[in-house]
């Protein structure tokens, strides 16, 4: 076990900073990558839906 | 021979790789997680303190996967590229398209942790030196790749234009890879090399290895997960995806 305490895992022995920047930025970045790859999937979804459902519509 | 021929073709299709691509992503994504515990877990609690540099050389764990990562997908992105052209296949630019977000994420990951582990351990977040500017200039490469298939309106015209991108761009990997070695560089050298042995901790080692095949396994799950939505984007016209399940009220 590397670290005694909480505050101690939390300061990394003084890198704190560089070392929570680094892993906290790269979560971050990968969750948001996650959602906006959902976003447009399910957008594209949508749209196409609706496109699909106007071109029924205008058959009829 | 005729028979594997014809089966993988049929997947270069974008109407069956649609529905492959989605049983397949959620597999690539559990995979991610899992490794990704355990990666994060031998990173902070099992990898000991660093003798020289304390416990900011944790950067690594994610500096190294993410450099890795950046370069690999730029390669992958290049053969996707080749068969593009060779074969005029569409699922091709299809892919490329689907991993150029995915590589400059990492390059600019990349990037940015090594600008975090650089000011505490040079003094300096940026220095012009062979290895960083290689990898600058591959973060730009991929920029440029995803500027220039945006800006052309015809899917078919923008994959041909990013394929020369991406196989002219793929010259700086190996320059990125062997920077440490042509150069006399402020990067340090290699820590893991194909033809010495490592020259660091076995868990440290281990810690690294397994948070890069995070890393791929995620970048596998968010390409297949991305080529959905682009290939119902260029294929909305098809019948096939007005049949699809996902189409009906």
């Amino acid at each position: 076990m590397n670290w005694g305490s909480t505050s101690e895992f939390f300061a990394m022995g003084g890198y704190g900073f560089y070392v929570w920047g680094s892993f906290g930025v790269t979560a971050a970045a990968l969750l948001i990558e996650a959602l906006l790859a959902r976003k447009r999937l399910s957008d594209t979804r949508r749209l196409l839906r609706r496109e699909l459902a106007a071109d029924r519509d205008n058959q009829d | 021979m005729s028979q594997r021929l014809i089966n993988w073709f049929k997947f270069a299709s974008p109407a069956s790789f649609y529905p492959l691509a989605g049983t397949l992503w959620p597999w690539f994504a559990g995979l991610a997680s899992v490794l990704c515990a355990v990666g994060l877990w031998i990173s902070f609690f099992v990898a000991p303190t660093d003798f020289q540099q304390g416990e900011g050389y944790r950067i690594i764990f994610i500096h190294v996967p993410a450099s890795w990562m950046s370069m690999f997908i730029y390669c992958v992105m290049a053969f996707w590229a080749a068969i593009g052209i060779t074969f005029n296949t569409r699922l091709s630019g299809m892919m490329s398209s689907a991993l150029a977000p995915t590589g400059a994420l990492f390059a600019f990951l990349s990037l940015w942790t090594g600008a975090l582990w650089g000011k505490p351990m040079w003094g300096a977040w940026w220095v012009w030196d062979a290895r960083l500017t290689s990898e600058l200039i591959l973060f730009f490469l991929y920029i440029g790749y995803i500027a220039l298939t945006s800006a052309i309106d015809d899917p078919r015209r923008a994959d041909k234009a990013g394929a020369i991108v991406a196989l002219v761009g793929v010259i700086n990997v190996p320059i990125i890879y062997f920077s440490v070695k042509w150069w006399n560089t402020l990067h340090q050298g290699a820590s893991v090399s194909m033809t010495k042995a490592p020259t660091m901790a076995t868990t440290m080692l281990w810690g690294m290895l397994i948070m890069a095949l995070a890393f791929w396994m995620y970048s596998i799950a968010i390409a297949l997960y991305r080529v959905r939505a682009i290939i119902l984007e260029r294929e909305r016209h098809a019948t096939w995806v007005a049949e699809l399940p996902e189409m009906q009220r």
